[in-house]
């Protein structure tokens, strides 16, 4: 296509990356009524333009053009307030619900407008879970936490369907051995990094593409964080992750894309062994080897 | 070298003696607080227990100059006064709360929270002739309902405001949380956010109950009082602290001593109503 457009800066990366296959639906997703989004045909996950935000007269995000590949872990990196939250909050639509932002350019989902006056903001959300940096399990069972979604957005019928989904969405986030004798237990009673990996379920059910998390594993210790970072390493083959990071050890290991941001703008992305390694600019380089950040 | 220790040891003598003056002082508030409540307590047990018997909660009033009887029409006009209360100014309280913690921007929010603080610091005596002129004129009687308007309207501007303080306690975390599950705005709330809030707000109505049991100005023109059982809606109704104000103004030795046995009552009502707020305290959501 404009990968030329996309890409300012002078990265060599070409995101068509060989031996992934083309992005369409997993037979294990259930597709949104209306199958609306134009997945089968477009070629990267997530897409922005020459994308710009503001909180009121704060520009948070300027000119970013980005492109990110289905089924790869593409990671956000660079030193706090840089607008790595705001880029990923952006995909789907949180920063709606702080009044006052604007943003310019384009943002693409799938090959749809995310911003566009007609989108449905909860179909938009379905295809895109989110993880946050705080774990935020509802004050339910841990069977509600995940049952919720579906049975608000009505994607199953019966309790043995949900059931079944419950299940395997517990399966998928790699909690399901941890509390399948506790299902009806509050989920406040988990430890940090179970509600994480519950959170992390709780998403999944609801048959999203695209996983964004926002610093998922900052509050966690290292062994519940390495079992994340195992989490991660098996959901690729199913779905795009974005996430954000502060931990250059941890973007290494888990992501096949970096992506540097500093100051609102995006300095540089490439595959992450090329960046970890042969960083084309100095401020990567600066900041990924610790000298600032 | 050794002076500067001295002096070191010299602040350190000072800050230790101040810090024992003032914890003293506050302890000494503290005590001052409690003693209040004790003497209560001593003096209404001592006047009124004596009285305290089978037959003051289930027997009515006798006339006067028979000895005996009991207060149990005062007993179930509260009871019921306090219930229609609820019942009329708990859901449009919480309503109230959710629309100002969700709506804070909203112009109206602000005249609703402001006209809300004004309302609970209205004295209830104002509460209770606003209440005559605008239902006890238009019925053209006394009622239990009367009353229960007069307490709800009591009852609601606290309601309100603590339900929009704890909704606002709820974490943001968990709002976007429900809101990236593709949960719509009202969902979010209705699901989520007041579960989350529910034992605070809970507390808060049990607190407003406490205070609204006890109050008698905002019932003497609207449930007025009736020597007989009763809990018709369109009645006049007793209530315990009406009770406890005829009785004490009466000249009679044993309306007196029945006075201050309801008295007892009502305080052990408020007691308890406290001590349930308290544990419902104890086990939030955000407790664990
Ligand atoms: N809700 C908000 N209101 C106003 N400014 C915000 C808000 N959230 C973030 N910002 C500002 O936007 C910039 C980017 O923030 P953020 O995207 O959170 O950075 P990062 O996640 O990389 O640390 C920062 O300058 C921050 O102060
Ligand atoms: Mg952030």
């Amino acid at each position: 296509m404009m990968e030329e457009s996309l890409l300012p800066m002078e990265t060599k990366w070409n995101p068509g990356v060989p031996g992934i296959p083309a992005p369409t639906v997993g037979a294990s997703h259930a597709l949104p009524e209306g199958g609306k989004q134009v997945a089968a045909g477009a070629p990267f996950a997530v897409e922005a333009r020459s994308f710009s935000f503001w909180y009121g007269a704060n520009q948070a995000l300027a000119d970013i053009s980005l492109t990110i590949t289905t089924r790869q872990v593409t990671a956000l990196i660079g030193p706090s307030g840089c607008g790595k939250s705001t880029f990923l909050r952006s995909i789907n639509r949180m920063n709606d619900l702080i009044p006052n932002t604007r943003h310019e350019g384009e943002l693409l989902l799938e090959g749809g407008s995310v911003y566009r006056p007609d989108q449905d903001v909860v179909l938009l959300r379905r295809r895109v879970g989110m993880v946050f940096q705080k774990s935020n399990p509802f004050p339910k069972s841990i069977f509600e936490n995940v049952a919720y979604g579906p049975r608000v957005n009505r994607l199953v019928q019966g309790r043995r369907q949900l059931e079944g989904l419950v299940e395997r969405s517990l399966r998928q986030a790699a909690l399901w051995d941890e509390v399948k004798d506790r299902l009806e237990k509050s989920a406040l009673g988990l430890s940090g990094g179970q509600q994480q990996r519950l959170c992390i379920a709780r998403a999944l059910a609801v048959s999203p593409h695209i996983l964004l998390m926002d610093e998922p594993a900052s509050a966690l210790d290292p062994i519940a964080t390495q079992k994340i970072e195992e989490l991660i390493y098996e959901l690729k083959d199913q779905y795009t992750i974005v996430i954000v990071t502060h931990n250059m050890q941890q973007a290494a290991r888990v992501s096949d894309v970096t992506a540097f941001f500093y100051l609102g703008k995006l300095v540089e992305v490439g595959r992450t062994e090329e960046i970890f390694t042969n960083p084309k600019n100095d401020q990567t380089e600066a900041y990924i080897t610790g000298r600032f950040g | 070298m050794s002076d500067g220790a001295g002096s070191v040891e010299r602040v350190h003598r000072t800050r230790r003696v101040v810090n024992r003056l003032m914890l003293t002082l506050t302890g000494v508030a503290a005590f001052v607080v409690v003693v209040p409540l004790l003497l209560i307590f001593y003096h209404l047990v001592s006047a009124g227990a004596g009285a305290l018997n089978l037959d003051f909660f289930i027997r009515l009033p006798v006339p006067v100059g028979d000895t005996g009887g009991g207060m149990l029409n005062a007993f179930v006009g509260t009871l019921s006064l306090v219930a229609y209360a609820t019942l009329l100014g708990v859901p449009i309280a919480v309503g109230a709360g959710i629309f100002l913690a969700e709506g804070r921007r909203a112009p109206l929010a602000t005249v609703v929270r402001f006209v809300a603080d004004v309302m609970n610091g209205i004295p209830s005596i104002v509460i209770g002739i606003f209440v005559w002129a605008w239902v006890v004129v238009a019925m053209g009687r006394f009622s239990l309902l009367a009353g229960s308007i007069a307490l709800a309207v009591m009852l609601i501007p606290m309601v309100t405001r603590t339900t929009e303080e704890m909704i606002r306690l709820v974490p943001r975390e968990l709002r976007e949380g429900a809101r990236a599950l593709g949960f719509t705005r009202w969902r979010t709330t209705l699901g989520i956010i007041l579960p989350a809030a529910r034992s605070g707000i809970l507390t808060g109505v049990l607190v407003a109950l406490a205070r609204i049991a006890g109050e008698t100005a905002p019932l003497l023109f609207t449930a007025f009082g009736n020597p007989f059982l009763e809990w018709r809606l369109n009645e006049p109704v007793a209530s315990l602290p009406l009770l406890i104000y005829q009785y004490a103004i009466s000249p009679y030795d044993d309306w007196h001593r029945q006075a201050w046995a309801a008295s007892l009552v009502l305080i052990g009502f408020v007691l308890m109503v406290s001590l349930a707020a308290r544990f419902v305290i104890r086990n939030p959501y955000r407790g664990s």
